[in-house]
């Protein structure tokens, strides 16, 4: 089984499991994302997912069918929620299964890897104290002017 | 010929917009747009060289644009 969607609706990490195992596959990996209670040193109260919702679509699918023929399994399952998120609830969860483990790791570690590099996906965040920001791509606060275009080198390097 | 521009995120905030139709040149490129894009109110906070997409993929500056293109201005993406 092999499926990407993205969400408005709160995950189950047990069914991708339950979707991605069977007996041909002796090892079952699941990542899951959540919402974490502080970010650069500040108290998070929630965060807003938004997406470029057909382009995320298409190239979380992508990034999947990539995992599935570079570490040779069609065992995968994904997840990405948008919405409103309280501390502790899951923003994406990556299942996958393998017959052996050392593949299943490696395409579940590519898969959340390469979301977050390509899909778009941007989170505001809300804290404590009534403020909110854009998330950046490294994980801290509102990114500098410069980073855009060191993202975009990287981008045309690649085929 | 038109083209499509969609921002988003603090993008979308800083033009306090997140679509606008844009008049280009026919053979017009990416590049033009993120030149056209930089006349307009609040564009000036906008990186020079943002991530763009062109019909849902990631494009080069370079990249030559067809009428009705829907062209994405992609601020640094965060999911997972």
């Amino acid at each position: 089984m092999m499926r990407t969607a993205i969400v408005e609706r709160p995950i189950d990490p047990a069914a991708l499991v339950a979707e991605v195992s069977g007996v041909t596959n002796g090892a079952t990996l699941l990542f899951v994302g959540t919402v974490r209670e502080t970010n650069d040193g500040r108290d998070v109260s929630g965060m807003d997912y938004t997406a470029y919702r057909g382009m995320a679509e298409r190239e979380l699918a992508d990034i999947v069918g990539e995992a599935s023929s570079r570490f040779d399994t069609s065992d995968i399952v994904v997840e990405h929620r948008l919405g409103t998120l309280g501390l502790g609830e899951a923003s994406v969860a990556i299942a996958v299964a393998h017959p052996h483990r050392g593949r299943a790791y490696e395409a579940n570690r590519y898969i959340i890897e390469e979301l977050k590099k390509r899909v778009p996906i941007w989170k505001l965040e809300h804290y404590l104290d009534g403020t909110r920001e854009w998330v950046a791509a490294d994980g801290s606060k509102r990114a500098p002017q410069g980073e855009a275009a060191v993202l975009n080198d990287e981008r045309r390097a690649e085929p | 010929m038109t083209v499509t521009v969609l921002l988003f995120a603090s993008y979308a905030e800083k033009l306090g917009k997140s679509s606008i139709p844009l008049e280009l040149a026919h053979g017009a490129t990416v590049g033009d747009v993120l030149t056209s894009l930089q006349r307009l109110p609040g564009a000036s906070r906008l990186p020079t060289e943002p991530l763009v997409a062109v019909n849902e993929r990631y494009a080069r500056r370079d990249h030559v644009l067809a009428s009705g293109d829907e062209v994405a201005i992609i601020p640094p993406v965060a999911g997972g």
